[in-house]
């Protein structure tokens, strides 16, 4: 008798105790993001070492970082957050945090220092560009072209400006359905130094300005509205030259061999991070701090760059990238912030565009339907 | 005579009661229990469609967040004219700090500066900016000399108790309003009132009554005393505080929006929706380069209408031939046509795009049979053409079905007694056969418009820019803009439309005509 409740004693703690710690902890984690060759790096890199760590954390993707921001706003409305962590693109981070939906931390606490010691906020630098946004990498929205198409007795184009000759350089162009980085690239091919874009796209001159230039070639443009589309126009042989993303040009360019080359001129780089919604329970929030901890340190930051061209926001991951895992080329080259392709490059405005973003939208929208 | 009586009185039923009633009764119970055996569709259909779809249709007129964010700012703006060339009073940005204050404490003045954003472009960055400021205005000025007149001032339980006498709130009413407004934010954060730092928007609050002499004659000393303190108090003009933070502050057209869109409820979003703004003057037309959604609804109508007679012209014959044939060859085609139905509607759009674009499929036969030059494609996608195509294709099994289920009701004997009386077969056809067809030809055509009035993904993909619906904007507004007011707007506007056309079609057709098998 004495034995069997000494054996029972024994079996609760032992159930106890796991218990205890889950308490701390939750188990479930569903992370947010892209899909894609995308998501596919975040799992190799972050996901699948951190299970590895943890075995008893089940992690759950979902695919709807494009619609984040308003799913995030209906799930708050009806008080049932069932997200964790969130990757969104900077200026969607800025609105979430400024509709009180993403948290505010404070980067030293929630995130480690870098391997060479430096504080978190200044390994990230000016890369924190919202009280809520974790940075992860940075990518760029650049150009490429069909290298086959280049008309004959002509240099490829090397110019931005050059998306908008269309003598010297005939055939369709693929731009975003959206004025964002058009207009900054419509006005700095109409003459308007790079510096001074968003004071004269900040007047209605410089916005009809913009889209008049756009409207000289107008009648070649492909609009995308989805990053797959440019690679799919340009292997097509739809278009000549496209704008999108440089992680969808490089695997167009090196994992499905297309005649296709890149154009750096003039690439916007962007952000892309994670954010933690407002309103977590608390052994949520645990668990998820603990895995951005984990996700956003110096080596697994430059572990992405492994699996996908973008670059790693940390300062000091930027040493640590190496080859890709399955095609084994050199990935530094192949970055949008290598100082060979960012010799003109341009940064995305978020605070211009959180304020312009519908004026100027509802203005090319009405122009593209005219 | 006891006889007639009877008679002349209710007819009774067998157990006593007048019939009428137990007829009534029965019918009752009836009716109750047809209601039980709906009541959970009936429940389903409200709690998941009917309620979340109000909702969302009444944000296109809800507009309670100005007014609930800055309710002090709002009160003292009703004196100012909106007119002016000039910014607004003092009191204005005073009573402004202080609802800027609370509202940077809950994270609501970047909501806010997005929802008027909206109307003015630049108040998002703007409500940010001085958010980040408002903190550290130089308003403890007012914290230093009330405390300075006696200590207790600093303490968080002072206000409270003060807070909980009715003359000494009657004294001071901005503070009684404003002590509420924070009790009530740090009680939902659960933390106590009486125990956090009393802040200095409380004590400039304190001083503004202080200061208007509203606490000339109260009781308590304490109060008494900082009363007649303060007309000597070190003043702060808080209107440059606020130019300080941004100059735009000084700009009376940010201070116009906060007036226009302070009420409730708003028009603005429908006026928004049909190109239209509302100004100092009233309503007035949107800039011509910003005017859209007409053209929008227009352009809809007009390609739903396209659609809609694209799928009778294609779908009639195929109808026609499926009712005629016999049943095995029928169902065997009856197949095909609902092969679409098992296809992603995503695969049969990007089909579309394979077959349709410059370097597809249909151009390069028509290119290697010579027909079309190779420099010169056709341009058969990202435009209208596109856009009606693919929705043809996609919408043509909804016309289909309809027309087949009438016209297998039509007994083939009247075409041949039409015929054997002396008809063509044209006549036969189109005096006979066509209007007994017509209520199917109703149902189809109802079926296709109102689907294609409301489709998005597909003119999202092959539209390009002249083949887009006005659906395309409304789902840029619900998750992209966030613009959410005016998302309703536009889908209330559509809805409407839809209702009205249907009202007309019941007016000229008759919904009676309409036969879905």
């Amino acid at each position: 008798m004495k034995r069997k409740s000494l054996a029972a004693l024994v079996a609760t703690t032992a159930l106890i105790a796991p218990m205890a710690m889950a308490e701390d902890m939750a188990n479930d984690m569903t992370l947010v993001s892209w899909g894609g060759a995308y998501q596919k790096s975040q799992v190799r890199a972050y996901a699948e070492p951190y299970a590895a760590m943890h075995p008893e954390v089940k992690i759950v993707w979902d695919e709807s970082s494009n619609e984040a921001v308003a799913k995030l706003r209906a799930m708050n409305e009806a008080g049932n957050i069932t997200w964790d962590l969130v990757d969104v693109v900077a200026a969607d981070a800025i609105r979430l945090c400024d509709e009180g939906l993403a948290m505010e931390f404070d980067p030293d606490t929630l995130l480690v220092p870098g391997d060479d010691g430096t504080p978190a906020s200044e390994d990230f630098g000016d890369l924190l560009v919202s009280d809520c946004f974790i940075p992860q990498i940075v990518y760029s929205t650049t150009f490429g072209y069909r290298t086959d198409l280049v008309p004959e007795g002509v240099e490829p184009p090397s110019s931005v400006c050059d998306v908008f000759d269309l003598e010297k350089y005939p055939g369709k162009r693929a731009l975003e359905k959206r004025p964002i980085n058009n207009m900054e690239w419509a006005l700095y091919c109409d003459g308007v130094a790079k510096d001074e874009i968003y004071d004269v796209l900040a007047t209605e001159e410089g916005q009809e300005k913009a889209l008049a230039k756009l409207d000289t070639i107008k009648d070649s443009v492909v609009w995308w509205s989805a990053g797959a589309d440019t690679p799919q126009l340009l292997a097509d042989g739809e278009v000549f030259m496209g704008s999108t993303y440089n992680g969808r040009l490089f695997s167009v360019i090196e994992e499905q061999h297309q005649p296709v080359a890149m154009m750096w001129d003039m690439q916007v780089f962007d952000l892309d991070g994670w954010i933690i919604p407002t309103g977590l329970a608390a052994d949520r929030l645990a668990r998820t701090e603990d895995f951005v901890k984990f996700a956003t340190d110096t080596k697994r930051l430059a572990d992405q760059a492994k699996y996908i061209s973008y670059g790693p926001a940390r300062k000091s991951s930027a040493p640590l990238v190496g080859k890709h895992a399955d095609l084994g080329i050199e990935m530094a080259a192949h970055m949008p912030t290598d100082p060979a392709n960012a010799k003109n490059t341009l940064l995305y405005n978020y605070e211009f565009w959180a304020d312009y973003r519908d004026d100027i939208d509802a203005k090319f929208q009405a122009w593209l339907a005219k | 005579m006891s006889d007639t009586e009877a008679q002349a009185g209710p007819v009774l039923a067998a157990d006593g009661t007048p019939l009428k009633r137990s007829l009534a009764r029965a019918l009752r119970m009836q009716k109750l229990r047809a209601l039980a055996l709906i009541a959970p569709l009936l429940i389903f259909v409200l709690i998941t469609f009917i309620a979340p779809i109000t909702d969302m249709l009444l944000r296109s007129v809800k507009n309670e967040i100005v007014v609930d964010v800055l309710p002090e700012t709002v009160a003292q703006l009703q004196s100012w004219d909106v007119d002016s060339t000039a910014p607004p009073s003092e009191a204005v940005f005073s009573a402004f700090y202080i609802d800027m204050v609370l509202a940077e404490e809950q994270k609501l003045h970047t909501r806010l500066g997005t929802r008027l954003n909206y109307e003015k472009t630049g108040l998002s960055s703007l409500f940010r900016k001085t958010g980040r400021r408002v903190g550290r205005f130089d308003t403890d000025v007012y914290t230093d000399q009330i405390v300075a007149l006696d200590p207790a001032w600093k303490e968080p339980a002072t206000w409270a108790a003060m807070m909980a006498d009715k003359a000494d709130r009657g004294a001071l009413p901005l503070t009684a309003r404003t002590w509420d407004r924070w009790a009530d934010y740090l009680n939902s954060e659960g933390k106590d009132p009486a125990k956090t730092k009393v802040e200095d928007f409380l004590f400039t609050a304190l001083y503004l009554d202080l200061a208007a002499g509203n606490a000339k004659s109260v009781a308590d000393p304490r109060i008494a005393a900082a009363a007649a303190a303060a007309p000597g108090f070190e003043t702060v003009d808080i209107r440059s505080q606020f130019a300080k933070a941004d100059k735009d502050w000084l700009d009376p057209a940010v201070w116009q929006t906060i007036k226009i869109f302070s009420s409730r409820f708003t028009n603005g979003y429908f006026l928004n929706a049909v190109d239209l703004q509302k100004g100092p003057d009233g309503i007035e037309p949107r800039p011509e380069s910003q005017q859209i959604y007409l053209m929008l609804f227009k352009r809809t109508l007009f390609m739903s209408l396209v659609i809609t007679g694209s799928c009778i012209l294609l779908g009639y014959p195929v109808a026609w031939i499926l009712a005629n044939l016999p049943s095995r060859t029928a169902n065997l085609l009856m197949i095909l046509v609902l092969l679409p139905f098992w296809t992603s509607l995503l695969v049969r759009t990007s089909a579309w795009k394979v077959m349709l674009q410059q370097q597809g499929v249909i151009n390069d036969v028509l290119v290697w049979l010579g027909i079309v030059d190779d420099a010169h494609r056709l341009v058969m996608i990202n435009n209208q053409f596109g856009t009606i195509v693919a929705m043809t294709h996609i919408l043509l099994p909804f016309m289909i079905l309809p027309l087949y289920s009438v016209m297998q009701t039509i007994p083939p004997s009247y075409l041949r007694a039409a015929k054997s009386l002396g008809a063509t077969n044209w006549t036969a056809f189109w005096r006979v056969y066509f209007p007994q067809s017509v209520p199917g030809i109703g149902a189809g055509s109802i079926l296709v418009f109102i689907l294609a009035i409301g489709y998005y993904i597909t003119p999202e993909i092959v539209g390009g820019t002249t083949g887009t619906f006005i659906s395309n904007r409304i789902a840029y507004h619900i998750s992209s803009s966030l613009n959410w007011g005016l998302g309703a707007a536009l889908g209330s506007i559509l809805l409407g439309v839809v209702l009205l056309l249907y009202w007309i079609y019941d007016k000229i057709v008759g919904i009676d005509n309409v036969k879905l098998g």
